[in-house]
């Protein structure tokens, strides 16, 4: 706490608490990760929103990279207690996304390949807080953090931010992912230190 | 009549504390997606993650999760259909007695 340089950019809220409650500051990227690293060529990759009613939107890469891009600077705090200030991403906005799909859904699990899978609120993903992310700090996202695209959703603990994320299931009511299913919080505000189910 | 057909839950504090206090390596498991039959000390974990990730060495589904919270543990076995310990009748308990 109390590390961040003076010259620090983008983070006006000053009076605040450099970091969540429990979280400790780090300079590099730990790689977490449940299991083998899914390998994913870019001519076969697809992302797809499924919704409520079983309608599906599919984008390819190509398509993916022909929607208009945003570069967040955000910090992203991880459950297993490290955070990462002024992290800068390139990726499509969620709200781009989900701009003309037709939903009543409240919930969305996020799904990936190699079978990792997260939920959250629909409502997290507007407003201008979600990505699908495919670049980190200017360079291609390693496969290792999560690459070729992952979501980034950095005001939620990081593993809502589903590396190798393949698609979104829209639904009515919520259902829990891997994480959640054993035991992680639905949520997982780290300013409200949301780790474990019940906190 | 009272129903005798199941017992209350606190009946199963004995035999889990048995279970627990036998080495699990030593325990062999059954994948639920390829079936296959083989020890937990085979499986591969995982443990660069919120938990600890055990995956079946023949088709790396998941077959165990286990997270621990400063309140409580948590074993999730959904991936894996039986867990088989060596538990020989005639021979004393391991564990503190
Ligand atoms: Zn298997």
């Amino acid at each position: 706490m109390g590390i961040v340089s003076p010259g620090f950019q983008g983070r006006p809220r000053s009076s605040e608490p450099a970091l969540p409650p429990g979280q400790y500051l780090t300079q590099d990227f730990p790689v977490l990760s449940a299991g083998p690293t899914p390998k994913v060529p870019l001519d076969s990759w697809e992302f797809v929103i499924t919704t409520e009613t079983g309608a599906e939107y599919r984008w390819s890469w190509s398509e993916l990279m022909s929607l208009p891009q945003e570069t967040p600077k955000v910090d992203i705090h991880c459950v297993t207690r490290w955070s990462k200030l002024g992290t800068t991403w390139q990726g499509v906005s969620l709200d781009t996304l989900l701009d003309g799909i037709d939903t009543d859904a409240a919930y969305v699990l996020a799904h990936s390949y190699g079978g990792y899978s997260t939920n959250l609120p629909l409502d997290d993903l507007r407003g201008g807080r979600a990505w699908v992310a495919h670049t980190f700090e200017g360079g291609d996202l390693p496969a290792e953090h999560g690459g070729p695209a992952r979501l980034l959703v950095p005001h939620l603990y990081f593993w809502k931010s589903a590396k190798w994320v393949r698609g979104l299931r829209l639904m009515s009511t919520d259902q829990q992912g891997f994480w959640e299913t054993a035991g992680y919080h639905d949520y997982g505000d780290p300013w409200r230190e949301q780790r474990y189910q019940g906190d | 009549m009272t129903d005798m057909s199941y017992l209350d839950g606190n009946m199963l504090d004995a035999p889990l504390r048995e279970l627990f206090a036998v080495d699990l390596s030593g325990a062999m498991g059954r994948c639920e997606n390829c079936g296959v039959v083989g020890p937990v000390g085979g499986l591969r974990v995982y443990s660069h993650a919120p938990g600890l990730v055990g995956r079946c060495p023949t088709c790396s589904q998941v077959m165990l999760r286990f997270v621990r919270s400063p309140a409580w543990a948590r074993l999730d076995l959904r991936g894996t259909t039986f867990l088989q310990v060596p538990m020989p009748l005639d021979q004393p308990h391991p564990g503190p007695m």
